[in-house]
């Protein structure tokens, strides 16, 4: 099987600080990958130059196009990058105020997404929009309220509804559950984990909560300073850390 | 089906001055298609530990745990993912679950992994809990919110919805009544004739020696303080 993507040897800096470095890791079809680690350790860095939002100083990011194969992101023109964003990618942003129009309706809001791509038929964008707020429980009397009429938690899940609404195969997600009380969370997790296996999703979570990615992720990632300093299955990385770092993260979890 | 050749595994305690401590060395046991083999021992002796190397969760530092031609040791995240989907299943003591997921959507999540028709699971599952005695007006509950014994069932229910040719028990009995530990029993006889291969854990003697076939005393592989 071909990895959906191939990243190898990223690295970021500004200035003379390290954002992050010697990266490199498959994902294949399906898989979820996670990325945990203190502020500032470089995950949201990553992050940024893996979906083509931050030129990395040196590296491969190559997905594997419907069309082309494996290609470069970071060699790709502009345009190529961000129709793959359109088709292809989804960026969920901690915020879901990042990743909004806030004063579109909330049917606007997905539907925008399927206009980028090619739909035209008012009717069936409107059909979509409504199946995916119902699909992130939104229910269908709120397609022409705005976003800024909604909680924090509907909010987000508009977001993940705008973003999945074009089928992509690779989701970026940054700090998903962040920000939201632990109730909404739960179910935030649950629709995630239900998407994921339904549409064979690909994702890479960034976030610092440990329970989060065991629930989420396959695969972790521990960064620290920049760089990886340990990778593994989820719950053997949790379970079993290896490296001085991942215990002392591991062991500081507050237990409720 | 099950082959672990020559373990060993050690835990280094890097933030309580790099201690290194050896659990365990020479841990050597084949199952066979078919054949229930029970680890016993002294708390502390490690059978939980080979258990979770067995499963991949721990991490072995030497040998090779072979689960029909996977080597468990060796093999990549995404081979023991698939491994863990279609071949390997483990009953753990403890049921970690998303919140407010119902009990039913926890049992039929390895078949919906495996690509099982959405009916055809919840219908699987609904027959499990039945048969685990869980009574239907907690099915669309979340387990979090059931007693220890009925979150075990729930457990079990989950571990028993895929039939995988290897499994792994660690204390499916410990927190059951008499009946739900009958059935229990009666479950690991059957995925036994249909040629599971299993490894378990049981504290309860009678349910080991009616279900298993060999034991292995685990203690055999406690590193001497001299080695």
């Amino acid at each position: 099987m071909t990895p959906l993507l191939q990243v190898s040897d990223i690295a970021k800096s500004y200035g003379a600080r390290i954002g992050c470095t010697d990266v490199s890791f498959d994902l294949y079809p399906g898989e979820v990958m996670g990325s945990v680690g203190e502020s500032g350790s470089g995950k949201s860095t990553l992050l940024s130059c893996l979906a083509g939002h931050l030129p990395p100083d040196r590296g491969k990011v190559r997905f594997d196009t419907r069309t082309n194969g494996l290609r470069d992101t970071v060699k790709m023109s502009e345009p190529e990058r961000r129709m793959l964003s359109r088709t292809d990618w989804a960026f969920v942003h901690q915020h879901a105020r990042d990743g909004l129009r806030m004063n579109v309706s909330a049917g606007g809001n997905v539907g925008e997404r399927l206009m980028a791509v090619g739909a035209r038929h008012y009717g069936d964008i409107r059909d979509a929009a409504t199946d995916w707020l119902g699909r992130v429980e939104i229910s269908a009397d709120r397609v022409d309220d705005r976003p800024t009429a909604f909680s924090g938690g509907m909010q987000q899940r508009l977001q993940i509804a705008r973003n999945l609404v074009t089928g992509p195969r690779l989701v970026f997600m940054d700090e998903p559950t962040g920000g939201l009380d632990v109730s909404v969370q739960a179910r935030l997790l649950d629709l995630l984990r239900g998407l994921v296996r339904e549409m064979n999703l690909s994702a890479i979570i960034v976030t610092h909560d440990l329970a989060v990615v065991r629930l989420l992720a396959d695969r972790l990632m521990v960064m620290k300073d920049g760089h990886v300093v340990e990778t593994g299955l989820t719950d053997q990385v949790l379970d079993d850390p290896q490296h001085r770092y991942t215990q002392l993260l591991v062991s500081s979890v507050l237990q409720v | 089906m099950i082959s672990v050749q020559n373990v060993s595994k050690s835990f280094t305690l890097h933030n309580q001055g790099a201690a290194t401590i050896p659990v365990m060395q020479g841990a050597s046991l084949q199952v066979a298609p078919g054949e229930c083999v029970a680890l016993v021992g002294a708390s502390g002796a490690g059978k939980s530990t080979l258990m979770r190397m067995i499963y991949g969760n721990y991490l072995a530092a030497s040998g090779r745990i072979l689960i029909g031609d996977v080597d468990v040791v060796q093999a990549e995240p995404r081979t023991i993912l698939d491994l863990r989907r279609n071949v390997l299943g483990y009953v753990s003591q403890f049921l970690r679950v998303v919140p407010r997921v119902s009990a039913l959507d926890v049992v039929a999540e390895p078949l919906l992994l495996t690509g099982t028709p959405h009916d055809t699971a919840l219908g699987r599952a609904e027959a499990l809990l039945t048969r685990l005695n869980i009574p239907e007006r907690l099915w669309q509950l979340s387990p979090t919110t059931f007693s220890g014994g009925e979150q075990q069932r729930v457990n079990i229910a989950r571990g028993f919805a895929y039939d995988y040719p290897a499994l792994l028990l660690d204390e499916p009995t410990a927190s059951l009544d008499v009946t739900n530990r009958g059935v229990v029993l009666d479950m690991v006889m059957a995925a036994k004739a249909r040629g599971t291969a299993i490894v378990g854990i049981f504290h309860d003697d009678a349910a080991r020696d009616q279900v298993c076939d060999r034991e292995i005393d685990v203690a055999a592989f406690t590193p001497r303080a001299a080695a």
